[in-house]
């Protein structure tokens, strides 16, 4: 270093720190970050402005009742979404009991029960990958062995068609994410709680029914409520199992009745309102996401209502 | 009996309460075995239908024009092709918003930012994917995409479908990406403050080059979930009888999903001499395959990132 900028130098050094010189790459940058979560923002406003307005005439003209219990129809005017609605609560209690006992049953094995042995890792890893696989591979699970192999028992009459092979495919198919969910809820339970139960004589059982289940409660309910709400949504693999989408009567008939008999849902009349051509049929499909959408807030906000009170439970 | 093996005995507690123990635990590995079977169920039942369906079709079938399951055509080059067009286009999509909304919020956002806005996209990441195809197919192509190509574009076309599925996986490459790049240790941010460099340079050159597997990883998901994305395709794109070889993306046309979308809801259920009902399975196995590799491809990335840090 020469005299010169050594002269210099404490001059610049003095200007930079004190000029406020304008950071225009820097400025440039977190505009364009802000614009891409604008972006994104903007899509999600846009696209419940766009359903939601598009959704109106039906509410001025039918109503919110007469639109929900109104019969499935070709003809827009009167075309209501009763099967489906229907079809989808039935659909979502069914995957509730089949997915619920046997992901958390799966995850308290992994997590509690099982020791670090190749089989443990093999079926961790099997339910990462079973996690990513696309929903409607699920459907022709489904339709390989439910409709076509077991339908004689799961539906006789409809060809196999009916809510048992719709439920256990999304029972199926949330699976993997009930378990992941619930195990990640176990492993965030303090090891000393186990170790205190333990040290003073619980057998595993009732470690993790009066210890771990409990502090875990909260995470458990939020994950296989969510998980549920993906099985409500899902209509690739009901298409393939069978989904009805145009008029079929309900009937007043007993529960396997019902269970074995056909379904509609309201993710796939979603699709198939959204292909007709009539009109009509563009504010009907508008008026059924509106619903769709409401019974997911339902249902996150079942979810968040379940979290916070479990939560206050264990810390009193 | 020695005071030992009484003590032991003691310890282990009664026989009935040992016999309960024993069936609850039996339930349990039972349902964890469950999801080997349904692993293997899914193998099975795609293979043996994709088996009949290669067996019997003429080779020289899974090469022509284009994918006219019922007229005997399964040009296996047209749905990869369109395939990699919609998912190409997603990411187009999903790569720059999600990956620049994770960097905004990892390193710009104040906490309190971060707690309104990460809500918001997960209200994103759950919106069903019909929605989002009646969205693509009413919204995006009449008022965003005809105001652009005019005429050019078709009601029902590729780039609306991909846009769709582009929306779809941005809160996937978004979280994932968050959570690489807040894994990156601050000691090495403080380090780059600490040479002078500004915000922008911390996160261009040294928080992102240090999260790099984390979001390659989140890219190669969100890929695999576009290439898996069925409905956004099957309503947006719209050709549902077949469509010919092609990479326009403002016709209409035919992804793998989508291809089995069409075949499960058209009236294969009448038993013809064609192979359609078995393609349907041929097509699955496809998919599975390829989603498997690029999720298990993933995954190495992830780890990657767990073991640096």
């Amino acid at each position: 270093m020469n005299a010169a900028t050594m002269r210099i130098a404490p001059e610049a050094v003095a200007r930079a720190l004190t000029t406020r010189r304008r950071d225009v790459k820097g400025t440039v940058f977190t505009a364009v970050l802000v614009a891409t979560l604008v972006a994104a923002m903007a899509v999600l406003a846009t696209l419940l402005f766009t359903v939601i307005t598009g959704s109106l005439p039906v509410w001025r003209s039918r109503g919110v009742g007469e639109f929900v219990t109104s019969q499935m129809s070709a003809d827009p005017e009167v075309a209501g979404i009763w099967q489906a609605f229907y079809g989808s609560l039935l659909l979502m209690g069914f995957t509730a009991v089949i997915a619920l006992p046997t992901g958390v049953g799966a995850a308290i094995y992994l997590e509690e029960y099982a020791s670090d042995t190749r089989f443990t890792r093999i079926v961790n890893a099997n339910i990462r990958n079973l996690a990513g696989v696309p929903s409607i591979v699920y459907g022709l699970l489904g339709l390989a062995i439910f409709v076509k192999l077991l339908g004689g028992i799961t539906g006789p009459d409809v060809e196999g068609r009916s809510v048992i092979a719709g439920g256990l495919t999304l029972g199926i198919l949330v699976l993997p994410i009930v378990i992941i969910t619930t195990a990640e809820a176990l492993r965030a339970v303090p090891t000393s709680i186990r170790e205190a139960a333990i040290g003073v004589g619980a057998t595993p059982w009732q470690t993790i029914r009066h210890h771990i289940l409990p502090v875990a409660a909260p995470g458990i309910f939020t994950g296989t409520i969510l998980s549920l709400g993906r099985a409500f949504g899902e209509a690739a693999p009901l298409l393939l199992v069978g989904g009805i989408t145009t008029f079929f009567s309900t009937g007043d008939s007993g529960l396997i009745e019902t269970l074995q008999g056909r379904f509609s849902a309201m993710p796939v009349l979603v699709f198939s309102w959204s292909r007709l051509p009539q009109g009509g049929f563009r504010a009907l499909t508008a008026a059924l996401i509106v619903i769709m959408l409401l019974v997911l807030l339902l249902i996150n906000g079942a979810a968040i209502y379940l979290r916070n009170r479990f939560e206050k439970g264990v810390s009193s | 009996m020695t005071t030992h093996e009484e003590m032991a005995m003691v310890l282990a507690g009664v026989p009935a309460r040992r016999r309960r123990e024993r069936r609850i635990r039996r339930f349990f590995f039972a349902a964890a075995a469950t999801s080997v079977v349904i692993s293997l169920a899914i193998v099975a039942s795609l293979a043996g239908e994709a088996w009949t369906f290669i067996s019997n079709v003429d080779l020289s079938a899974l090469r022509s024009l284009g994918w006219f399951p019922r007229r005997g055509m399964y040009d296996i080059a047209t749905l990869f092709a369109g395939t990699v067009l919609v998912a190409g286009i997603a990411m187009l999509v999903a790569a720059p918003l999600g990956m620049g909304s994770a960097v905004y919020l990892s390193e710009y956002g104040s906490p309190r930012t971060r707690r309104i806005l990460k809500p918001v996209l997960e209200v994103l990441a759950g919106i069903p994917s019909v929605v989002l195809g009646f969205f693509a197919l009413t919204f995006i192509t009449p008022t965003v995409l005809k105001a652009i190509f005019g005429d050019a574009i078709a009601g029902f076309n590729m780039l609306a479908a991909g846009i769709g599925v582009g929306i779809l996986t941005i809160p996937l490459v978004a979280s994932i990406t968050e959570d690489a790049l807040r894994a990156v240790p601050r000691a090495l941010r403080e380090a780059s403050y600490g040479l002078g460099a500004s915000r922008m340079t911390t996160s261009i050159r040294v928080v992102v080059p240090a999260a790099v597997s984390g979001v390659t990883a989140s890219l190669i998901l969100a890929f695999s979930r576009a290439v898996g994305e069925t409905m956004v395709v099957a309503i947006a794109a719209g050709a549902t009888g077949g469509s010919l070889f092609s990479w326009d993306p403002l016709t209409n046309g035919q992804t793998m999903t989508a291809a089995m979308a069409a075949l499960a809801i058209g009236s294969d259920r009448v038993r013809g001499d064609d192979y359609a009902f078995q393609s349907l399975f041929f097509l699955g196995l496809l998919l599975f395959l390829v989603t498997l590799i690029l999720n298990v491809v993933s995954e190495r990335f992830v780890r990657r990132v767990r073991q640096k840090y």
